[in-house]
């Protein structure tokens, strides 16, 4: 599905701070903005924005704060918003599990990594015991 | 009223009607579940619709927070109804695996009321 991500272009990239709850709420409410200027529909926008939390959540409650870089993209034909999330927590000790859903630590990590993955067209998880996490999501326009 | 939370709870007839119209985050979702459940045992009411059509976007989080509600308001016998879930809410939610099957659902405040038996019909 990303087959056309290597000719994608950078529009813009910004990064936000995740320290305090409300941090995730600034950091849904950019994306949506973002995805809403970029042409992105309701259903996608919704999934996108929903993404957002659900890994921004993750960050605070999960990596004790992080950040999160938003990026826009186009590949000529198509917008894209792609986002990084990052933390230096402890890392997710099984992956595997934790993307398979029902998986839960401190709440609910199971449900957010498992359902953040069927919202997005390219999901990228990178987790080290000790030292983080990095999940990178691409969600696209549709024509 | 003595709520702590900054989410206001009306009384139709013998039903309480709520509208969530901000993001739930910890310490407003808690104050939230204990308004509602201070209001049942003052009022007596049999039952409560929360109306999300406010929200353009649940998260797990909330979504949780929102059938925990729904749990504890029955666990005191009253009836639970979430009432005005936008179509890309409910889309992106039972796409993430989460279908929200511990809570009543209407399609808005009136299907609620009426459900409840809070408004006559017509």
């Amino acid at each position: 599905m990303g087959s056309l991500a290597f000719e994608s272009q950078t529009l813009s990239s910004e990064t936000m701070a995740i320290d305090r709850e409300e941090d995730i709420v600034h950091v849904r409410k950019r994306a949506r903005m973002l995805a809403q200027a970029r042409g992105f529909d309701a259903f996608a926008c919704a999934a996108l924005t929903t993404a957002a939390s659900e890994l921004a959540r993750n960050v605070w409650v999960h990596g004790g704060g992080g950040q999160a870089t938003l990026e826009e993209l186009s590949d000529g034909n198509r917008f894209g918003i792609r986002m990084v999330f990052r933390d230096q927590g402890p890392g997710i000790a099984d992956l595997e599990r934790a993307l398979q859903g029902g998986y839960s630590t401190a709440r609910s990590l199971g449900l957010g990594l498992s359902g953040t993955r069927r919202l997005v067209e390219d999901f990228a998880i990178d987790t080290r015991p000790g030292e983080g996490t990095r999940v990178t999501i691409t969600k696209w326009t549709r024509f | 009223m003595s709520r702590k939370g900054p989410i206001p709870i009306l009384r139709v007839g013998n039903v309480l009607l709520t509208t969530i119209h901000i993001d739930l985050q910890d310490t407003i979702a808690a104050a939230f579940q204990e308004d509602v459940l201070t209001e049942i045992e003052k009022t007596g009411a049999h039952g409560i619709v929360v109306d999300i059509s406010g929200l353009d976007e649940v998260d797990t989080h909330v979504a949780r927070i929102l059938a925990e509600t729904g749990a504890m308001a029955r666990l005191m016998g009253t009836r639970a109804v979430l009432v005005g879930m936008r179509p890309e809410v409910a889309a992106t939610l039972v796409r993430m695996g989460y279908a929200m099957g511990a809570i009543e659902t209407a399609l808005d405040v009136d299907d609620g009321l009426r459900l409840l038996g809070g408004r006559p019909k017509g």
